[in-house]
């Protein structure tokens, strides 16, 4: 069967055919991304849409009144703001210092491929197995009781794994010649982890502390049973209500007491508070985003 | 076969017996020769003859990999390498130059003033005349004089090897090894490299790992053919490369027979 | 143009090789990374705790003489504060956890991959960049904000168009669950495809294959592994949600017969009676041991998750 030259490149049954079929596909695989994202902006704006009446700035900064079915979620906001700087103050050094060791000082040998191992799964725990360790390690056992202390560490623990994660994977993104290159001029490991290393791991670090603030910030089950309450006494405007033997109050809880287990509130304050919250943990993001996105274009390689 | 001194020069490095295994896995076996001081030595041999591996035992730098075992002696003007009391001090005595280019991200002024720094030095009028002298020393001083803030890495192949050479001279070692420096660098950059080798003989004992056995014929003093991790002939470099080596195998890799 | 390299002089200045670093700087190294070597000890201390720790605390109950580790598993029958009958069987809330989790994978599966696929294959760069910050934002959004979600906005919708009597069941959390997984299906499932080499798609496309049939017949069964670790981290998510769906799923402790039926499971049981259950109690060692069955599971799909992704790291 000879082919007629001028049929070479014209278009055939077949070749229209198949832009179709890949017309199609791209369009509906467009469809389904689409159908992640359109439910969630829908379901934001209806939030907003009702939160409205009760968005201000007066919201942030007033004290809930009359048994929560008023006012605002000062306390709230600032206990979320203790817990989330004092599990950090205790996970970050620690992860990121542990994750320098793992990846740059320890053998390559079974025991340390269990610890990477391990880490790897304890960031996968589900919450409430952190609410367990919580209550029966800090509350019970070590007998700080129902406590910011022990919500804070908590906290830690949970944001321990994903830090120590993280940075092990900054770490190891800057290549091992460099290292090379180092050691074959006589730098110690700590010499050389100084220069060359951690310098270029910063933002990955960076990227990996702030996305665990966020995630601080918005669990509830770990300090629902280890130091968050429903209700706190607390001066509107104070910066520093709260005793680091204190419960406290969170905006996280805040928002599932209020949507559960206050009758009568306010239709708005709820959608409100869940406003707010989201707001807090979306904008840290983004701030990691933009620290992600900043430092990689000065990459020094 | 070792001939003996036509050298009338102290020996430099003493190698006894040497054998490195990777697990089960035998790289070098066994082998024993001397260094003189100020001479080049050239090592040639097809891949995986354990070149590299060589150079590693000498600067300790093998320890890095895990699961090496390492037997046998070495020693640096008598002294045992692997019972030195400060590793880095040692390290620092031996300059080494890996196949790639590696310019680390740090300034061009940076890259050579780490090792001094490391060392302990820190005032910048010292700093600054090692800076210079080093790159003097490496053929790179006048591209790079009026840009020394700028990235190393963002230095050519060949800029970025020279800059290597640069580093590894700013620690003042006795023992300067290259392992096969010109694979990634063009064919100008590598000649002018190699008549910054032939100036530094003359303050330095250089250990020469290539695969390009020409090379070894025009640096070389001595020539060392190592195969499958031993020794097979270590001669003049005139007797290596003559029609009569000592070992027919010698002959037939050197004239590209196999390899 | 260089200078021919002065030969510096034989005897050069030795000061670098007689260097010594001075004594406070080595003490102050050895001092950092003895602290280093601390914090590698108590992170793999806090690491292993944990898991030592919650199995410690259910431990007695596992030989007490009442308990029976069958009837934990086999039976439905929940009465722990019972007091003339305690009788601990968690198969109802298996089934809860099961059964949401199953609807959200059955939703999240498909459109996960889907969106995978268009983002990895099929959309241009600056959409994919935009597209791939909106859902690393949409993995963010907090469990409780998703579980407000579903008690008002979802509860709401499935009330009116299911005529059900309450908003709150299998539907609404699996739906809600929907929603939190596909984020990360989406991202591990991209990394999977992005991890076929480009050589199989230009060999593809030398053959005059279109995008759609590069997808179908290349890139997804050269991705399988990845792309089965995407699916097994979004169940293990699923599965180890805890406020979610203690807010959108209901409280009938029960075996559901229907997709409308509320569901409590094994993670929102435990939220809801934990505050009430008294230090060192049955029903306390109880709850912990429910603790051990999640991080079995978890840790068992994780395992599983991470062995495939690991193919896709080494290559």
């Amino acid at each position: 069967m000879s082919v007629h030259p001028n049929t070479m490149f014209t278009e055939t049954r077949l070749t229209r055919r198949k832009r179709r079929q890949e017309a199609i596909a791209k369009w509906v695989f467009c469809a389904m991304a689409a159908a992640m994202i359109v439910p969630l902006l829908l379901i934001v704006g209806y939030l907003l849409a009702r939160a409205w009446p009760s968005l201000s700035l007066g919201f942030l900064l007033d004290v809930p009144t009359r048994g929560m079915t008023e006012g605002g979620i000062w306390p709230a906001f600032v206990g979320t703001i203790y817990l989330v700087s004092l599990s950090l103050i205790v996970s970050a050094p620690i992860g990121i210092l542990a994750a320098v060791y793992l990846n740059e000082y320890a053998k390559d040998n079974w025991f340390n491929r269990i610890i990477n191992l391990a880490v790897i799964n304890l960031a996968g725990v589900p919450s409430i197995v952190h609410a367990l360790f919580g209550l029966g390690a800090f509350v019970y056992a070590a007998q700080f009781g129902y406590s910011i202390i022990s919500a804070s560490l908590t906290l830690a623990i949970m944001t321990l794994p994903v830090i120590i994660a993280s940075t092990r994977e900054a770490l190891a993104s800057v290549p091992r010649s460099f290292r090379e290159a180092c050691w074959n001029v006589g730098a110690t490991r700590w010499q050389t982890i100084k220069a060359v290393v951690l310098p270029n791991a910063v933002s990955g670090i960076l990227t990996g502390v702030i996305l665990q603030v966020s995630r601080a910030a918005g669990e509830t089950a770990p300090i629902m049973f280890t130091g968050a309450v429903f209700f706190k006494a607390v001066q509107k405007g104070d910066f520093f209500p709260y005793g680091l033997h204190d419960q406290c109050m969170a905006l996280s809880m805040h928002l599932y007491t209020l949507s559960t287990q206050v009758p009568g509130v306010r239709e708005s304050i709820p959608y409100a508070t869940a406003v707010v919250l989201l707001g807090s943990v979306i904008l840290v993001n983004a701030a990691a985003i933009v620290v992600r996105v900043y430092l990689r274009a000065r990459k020094k390689w | 076969m070792v001939t003996l001194p036509a050298m009338p020069s102290a020996k430099h490095i003493v190698v006894k017996d040497l054998r490195l295994s990777y697990g089960p896995k035998e790289v070098i076996r066994g082998i024993t020769f001397d260094v003189y001081r100020n001479e080049i030595l050239g090592v040639i041999g097809p891949a995986q003859s354990g070149k590299t591996s060589l150079l590693r035992c000498i600067n300790r730098t093998i320890e890095f990999t895990p699961g090496v075992r390492v037997q046998g002696a070495i020693s640096v003007d008598g002294e045992e390498v692997r019972q030195a009391r400060d590793v880095f001090a040692l390290r620092r005595r031996i300059g080494m130059v890996a196949p790639l280019p590696v310019g680390l991200p740090l300034s061009i002024y940076d890259n050579v003033a780490f090792a001094p720094r490391c060392a302990g030095m820190s005032r910048r009028g010292e700093l600054d005349g090692i800076v210079e002298q080093c790159l003097r020393q490496a053929a790179l001083w006048d591209e790079v004089k009026d840009r020394l803030d700028s990235l190393g890495t963002k230095l050519s192949g060949g800029q970025q090897q020279r800059l290597t050479i640069a580093r590894a001279l700013s620690h003042q070692p006795e023992i300067l090894c290259l392992d096969e420096f010109s694979i990634a660098i063009d064919p100008v950059t590598t000649m002018r490299i190699e008549d910054v080798l032939k100036n530094l003989r003359q303050q330095m004992t250089i250990i020469l790992v290539t695969n390009l056995t020409q090379q070894a014929r025009r640096l070389a003093d001595r020539t060392m053919f190592l195969w499958n991790g031993a020794i097979v002939e270590l001669d003049r470099t005139e007797v290596i490369f003559s029609d009569q080596p000592a070992s027919r195998q010698t002959y037939e890799y050197v004239n590209g027979i196999f390899g | 143009m260089n200078e021919p390299p002065t030969p510096a002089p034989a005897q050069s200045n030795l000061a670098v090789r007689r260097m010594r670093r001075p004594a406070w700087a080595v003490a102050g190294e050895r001092g950092l990374e003895a602290l280093i070597y601390l914090c590698g000890i108590s992170a793999i201390v806090f690491v292993l705790g944990i898991f030592f720790f919650v199995f410690k605390e259910a431990l007695p109950v596992l030989g007490h003489g009442r308990f029976s580790l069958s009837q934990f598993l086999f039976s439905d029958q929940w009465y722990p504060t019972s007091e003339i009958n305690k009788r601990y069987g968690v198969l109802a809330m298996i089934a809860g956890t099961f059964s949401v989790t199953a609807l959200a994978m059955l939703l999240a599966v498909p459109f996960g991959l889907g969106a995978a696929i268009y983002v990895s294959e099929f959309c241009s760069p600056k959409l994919r960049e935009t597209l791939k910050i909106v859902i690393e934002l949409l993995a963010a959004i907090p469990s409780v904000v998703w579980g407000f979600i579903g008690l008002t906005v979802m509860s709401r919708l499935i009330v009116q168009y299911t005529g059900a009597p309450v908003g709150v069941n299998i539907l609404n959390g699996g739906i809600i669950l929907a929603l939190m997984s596909v984020p990360i299906i989406v991202s591990i499932g991209e990394d999977a495809l992005k991890a076929v080499p480009d050589s199989f798609r230009e060999a593809g496309v030398a053959l005059g294959a279109t995008r759609w049939q590069l997808v179908w017949r290349v890139l997804l069964p050269a991705a399988k592994n990845g792309l089965l670790a995407a699916v097994l981290l979004g169940v293990g998510r699923a599965v180890g949600e805890t406020m979610a769906v203690l807010m959108a799923t209901g409280h009938a402790n029960h075996i559901p017969h229907s997709i409308l039926d509320s569901v409590r499971t094994l993670t929102a049981n435990i939220a809801a009676e934990l505050g009430e259950a008294p230090e060192g109690s049955d029903h306390y060692r109880v709850l912990f041991l429910i603790g051990v069955l999640l991080f079995t599971i978890t840790f068992v799909v994780n395992l599983a998750a991470d062995f495939f992704v690991r193919g896709i790291r080494r290559k």
